[in-house]
């Protein structure tokens, strides 16, 4: 998708947070990412990198956490899990599904020195 | 390419902004000053609890918008698509066939050239170009500067026509009041399901060039239950920008969405009321 300015929101924050906070230098960022918002992980990775050189994150380690997708299957009145916004639900077979979870995109936390 | 500024790179240009300051990464120098000194050992690493959204900054920037959009009656459609789908040629044919009724200006977004502006400009209507260099969608605050340049009318309808791509814009907020994903019988029925992410954030879908579906191969049916498996909720108009077919659908749309917006805010709506009255007599 857009993953290079994706890093550059998760630099934003962290250099507020770097001011809020009063940290200098990031050990590890963690992120929760869903399965489902459109974001590729291995570019993810890669843009990270580039991004993050020469700020205070520029030694941090990458954890994602990848957020499986849930939806609301209103024939079943049952969260199903899902993997894509298309599929119908295993059970019934309907695609009256209401997605409650799955399109995350956050910063969760930082380790900092 | 950055996400909420476009200032940073030197990429996008909005026409008519020439150049602004911001007091953001530059100003911030770390390890500079004692108070900032960073003493080997000292310190113990800690976690910090975050839980911010990555895109929160372009929401931010979006929310400040939609308050501007919602205090001056504007109603706001941020029409997407791929390139090619004819959105630039039915949003010319939508602004000749509204703008004697209705107040309307225009956002266009590109990589690069300022054509499509122009060719809204010989409508009449005000537009203005956003080039947004390398990157892939507008997103809030490149919005937020064109509206410096643009300030639409209240109670006006204002079009934010893309970048074309189907991919990135729909992560990013606006502040519009809708999404208008168009589109084009020629880009195959399956495109809903291909691109699932915009069809999920369209409110409703123009299915554009049905002039020429004789000679395609194209189930319409079959496109619309794919977008309906996606969004359950999104509403389906089939319209021709250049045989005209299935416009006026487009155009009462638009005009209930805004009247419906406008519902109790006699400060826009009296002032109309009292214009159309100078028109009759």
């Amino acid at each position: 998708m857009h993953e290079m300015s994706l890093c550059e929101g998760i630099l934003q924050v962290i250099e507020a947070e770097a001011q809020k906070q009063q940290f200098t230098e990031v050990k590890q960022v963690v992120l929760d990412i869903g399965v489902l918002s459109g974001v590729e992980i291995s570019a993810l990775e890669f843009a990270f990198e580039v991004v993050m050189y020469g700020s205070v994150a520029e030694k941090a380690i990458l954890k994602i956490n990848e957020i499986e997708a849930q939806a609301w299957c209103m024939s079943c009145a049952e969260t199903v899990m899902i993997n894509q916004r298309y599929d119908a639900c295993p059970n019934c077979e309907s695609y009256q599904l209401q997605v409650s979870s799955g399109d995350e995109m956050k910063i969760k936390e930082l380790e900092v020195n | 390419m950055c996400t909420t500024c476009g200032c940073g790179s030197g990429e996008v240009q909005i026409e008519g902004h020439d150049h602004h300051h911001h007091g953001g990464r530059q100003d911030i120098h770390y390890g500079t000053g004692p108070a900032h000194a960073h003493a080997p050992g000292l310190s113990q690493s800690r976690m910090v609890e975050i839980e911010k959204s990555i895109l929160g900054k372009n929401d931010e920037y979006a929310q400040e918008n939609r308050r501007y959009f919602t205090d001056n009656g504007i109603l706001t459609l941020n029409l997407v698509s791929s390139p090619g789908s004819g959105k630039t040629t039915l949003l010319t044919r939508t602004i000749n066939d509204l703008k004697e009724n209705l107040s309307l200006s225009v956002i266009e977004g590109d990589q690069q050239t300022t054509h499509d502006a122009e060719r809204i400009r010989e409508t009449g209507v005000s537009a203005v170009q956003i080039n947004t260099g390398k990157g892939c969608h507008l997103d809030a605050h490149m919005v937020g500067h064109a509206m410096e340049n643009l300030s639409p009318e209240k109670g006006s309808v204002l079009f934010v026509e893309n970048v074309g791509n189907l991919v990135c814009p729909a992560a990013f907020d606006l502040g519009e009041a809708h999404k208008v994903v168009i589109l084009s019988v020629t880009e195959g029925e399956d495109k809903p399901l291909k691109y699932p992410d915009m069809f999920f954030a369209a409110d409703i879908m123009l299915l554009n060039k049905i002039d020429l579906l004789p000679y395609l191969e194209f189930e319409v049916a079959k496109c619309i239950e794919y977008a309906r498996r996606v969004n359950p909720d999104i509403q389906v108009l089939q319209v021709s920008a250049t045989s005209g077919e299935g416009l006026e659908d487009w155009y009462e749309w638009i005009k209930t969405t805004r009247q419906t917006r406008l519902i109790g805010r006699s400060d826009i709506l009296s002032k109309e009321n009292n214009l159309q009255k100078l028109v009759s007599v």
